[in-house]
């Protein structure tokens, strides 16, 4: 692997007795497209924020582009791009006029600021937008206008708080997919912070899951969900015609079946996990036990089922303190 | 759009251009005319790129982040309804005052008054009775003026989404405050300065006396007294625009604080003055600590600090702003005292005034630094 272009080390962020991250590490490769996903509270901002220098850790380190965020903010910014979660504009300035300002504060002349700044207005399709105040914006097109206000300085990490907080189905996807593919065309990299599972697995390479200040798991969504579920990698889900009394009998007959862990469930729904796939096996016991099968389905984990497992888990320790 | 830019799209479309050939050449290989063909762009390429980096980060176009924050915060106050209400307001009893000077400066100089010489001055201490004087007026709605300027100067920006964005930015922290500060006090200094020079000017034309050396000098310093003055008060308001959240807050913060010592204080003082009062038979240390003690109670005002500095400047036949004993005043010749006599009379008061602003600015930064920005 190469040299990772964002490393946190027993990174911890203390307010007074309430940890919001606690000792958390991790790296990020260039080119990668991350995303940083947990309920809300969970300490994601604030990391995000320490990221970039807004804020200081209590202890630890964050390394962005090789540089120290706490100790040398600027030069952090100047290459790190940020959106923060429900991005504002000045609304009596144009689009346009927004861009061209946020590109001067990068050393920009004005001129060069206007080149670029119409350049990536068409990159997140706003090119026909960006004479228009910005208090006429949608929440999407605000949204795109925040992609370009931090693509203007030519980063080479896009950092994204909650970018798609808000919008409908349709424009998430659409800015999902601008995402991506700007990620690809310039060789970003693209750190997202989301409670959404589905919009994070459809696009993010790797995610991290972050529960009441610490990182629980990281890596891809199969690496994860293998990660999880060891102990009961197969979970048959069954149903069938329930009849007075029959479904008990049922349970204990597939207990009995070697490699059953555990059965769950009632009303004729039931759920086996076991340590092989038994799928078959189980279909045979429930036909042999004269039950109506009505189906029978092994099933799969998704990033939802990953979260859940996560949330449950932190939950009683996000219920200790949260601030605000 | 300048020549300039369109260079730039041009060279950038160039650069797109030999990026496609190069992967041409790449793709298809082999033959003369494709690798001649990638040769060709690759230099072209480069060299495209090279000038577009350059008109970007060329030193002279670019300016300073701090300046561009200035330039963009005094376009957001000139443009602003809040400041065309507060100019009109400001302009119309400016040129009201004006109008009762001119019609009360004939009364006001008697034949053999040592003022007499500082006749030009006048125009801003006098009044007919019917409004008051440019010197009131200003001591009155400059605070408001500073308020306005200065009391959502952070946390609008808080509340607009706008600071955690800007703040995301290559520039230090701190030049946000400063640069909202500079660009409040740019306005008001050129206001102050137009205004000033309009009623010189005005007043120039319609008494036909030009304003002697020592009156102009005296005029400016005036000026930049009121403009600190009114930093006092945009710092004060900048300050509970950090502290916060709602602008409507810190505006109410601000004017409370403003009507307190524009309206109450004077009363308060009045009212431990009377319980503190020494009998009448009290020796005279006694009677001179008790003046010393309801001054200096007087002197923790603001505006009180800006009212004996703006007299004392613009009469200067104002010899003391304490008490004098007879002693000290026999023998006095009463003739003005000059310009560099008058500013030492009113050095603490200056001090005072410099001292409070910069107290309020240093509250506000401190506090703006260890905040941490969160978006809204």
């Amino acid at each position: 692997m190469n040299q990772p272009i964002i490393e946190l080390e027993g990174l911890t962020k203390k307010y007074g007795s309430f940890t919001a991250v606690d000792q958390l590490s991790l790296r990020i490769s260039p080119g990668e497209i991350f995303g940083l996903l947990g309920p809300n509270g969970a300490g994601k901002s604030t990391t995000i924020l320490m990221m970039i220098g807004l804020t200081e850790p209590s202890a630890g380190r964050v390394r962005v582009c090789g540089i120290d965020s706490t100790h040398n903010p600027a030069a952090v910014k100047r290459q790190v791009g940020y959106l923060p979660e429900d991005v504002g504009f000045y609304q009596e300035l144009t689009g346009m006029e927004n861009l061209v300002y946020t590109a001067r504060l990068n050393g920009m002349s004005r001129e060069a600021a206007q080149v670029q700044a119409a350049q990536v207005l068409g990159k997140v399709g706003l090119a026909e937008h960006g004479h228009k105040k910005t208090a006429t914006y949608s929440r999407g097109m605000r949204q795109r206008l925040g992609l370009a206000d931090v693509l203007i300085k030519s980063p080479r990490v896009i950092i994204l708080d909650e970018p798609t907080l808000g919008l409908d189905p349709e424009g998430v996807r659409e800015l999902l997919n601008l995402i991506v593919k700007l990620s690809r065309d310039e060789g970003l990299t693209v750190l997202l912070s989301s409670h959404h599972l589905h919009q994070v697995q459809q696009i993010c390479d790797r995610v991290g899951i972050f529960v009441g200040g610490k990182l629980i798991a990281e890596g891809d969504i199969q690496k994860l969900s293998s990660q999880l579920f060891s102990g009961e990698p197969f979970i048959v889900e069954a149903r069938v015609m329930e009849r007075d009394g029959t479904t008990g009998q049922l349970k204990t007959r597939l207990e009995q079946l070697d490699g059953v862990k555990a059965v769950h469930g009632e009303n004729g729904r039931l759920e086996i996990s076991c340590s092989a796939d038994l799928t078959s096996e189980i279909a045979r016991t429930i036909l042999q036990s004269g039950l109506d099968l009505l189906g029978l389905q092994r099933k799969e984990y998704g990033l939802d089922d990953i979260y859940h497992r996560y949330f449950e888990g932190g939950k009683d320790k996000l219920q200790g303190g949260r601030k605000k | 759009m300048t020549e300039e830019i369109k260079q730039a799209s041009k060279d950038r479309e160039w650069a797109g251009r030999a990026k496609k050939w190069i992967a041409r050449g790449r793709q298809q290989g082999g033959t003369l005319l494709n690798r001649a063909l990638r040769e060709i762009g690759e230099a072209l390429q480069g060299a495209k790129e090279l000038r577009i980096r350059e008109l970007f980060n060329k030193e002279s176009g670019a300016e300073h982040p701090f300046w561009v924050i200035v330039s963009k915060e005094i376009s957001d106050h000139v443009k602003s309804w809040r400041f065309i209400i507060l100019l009109c307001l400001i302009a119309l009893t400016c040129l009201g005052s004006l109008y009762s000077a001119l019609t009360g400066i004939g009364d006001a100089v008697k034949p053999n008054s040592p003022e007499g010489a500082f006749f030009f001055l006048k125009l801003f201490t006098v009044s007919d009775g019917t409004l008051p004087s440019y010197v009131v007026f200003v001591s009155f709605l400059g605070p408001l003026l500073g308020i306005g300027l200065g009391f959502d100067a952070v946390n609008s920006e808080y509340n607009k989404g706008t600071l955690s964005r800007i703040m995301s930015q290559p520039i230090h922290r701190d030049y946000l405050i400063n640069a909202k500060f500079t660009a409040a006090l740019v306005v008001v200094s050129v206001l102050f300065f137009a205004l000033a020079f309009l009623v010189m000017g005005i007043g120039m034309i319609s008494i036909g006396v030009p304003p002697t050396l020592e009156e102009f000098m005296r005029t400016l310093v005036f000026i930049l007294v009121s403009i600190v003055y009114v930093a006092f008060w945009l710092n004060l308001s900048i300050l509970f625009s950090v502290r916060f959240r709602q602008p409507a807050t810190s505006a109410l913060s601000a004017i409370a604080i403003w009507v307190f010592f524009s309206v109450f204080y004077g009363m308060i003082v009045n009212v431990v003055a009377r319980i503190t009062q020494p009998a009448v038979y009290a020796g005279t240390g006694k009677i001179i600590a008790h003046q010393k003690f309801i001054l200096f109670l007087q002197d923790l005002s603001p505006s009180q600090l800006f009212s004996d500095a703006t007299l004392t400047l613009l009469m200067p036949s104002v010899r003391s702003l304490g008490p004098l004993t007879q002693a000290q005043v026999v023998g006095a010749i009463p003739s003005p005292l000059p310009l560099g006599q008058s500013l030492l009379l009113v050095w603490p008061q200056l001090t005072g005034l410099v001292a409070a602003t910069v107290i309020c600015f240093a509250l506000s930064y401190v506090y703006f630094m260890r905040k941490e920005i969160r978006s809204r």
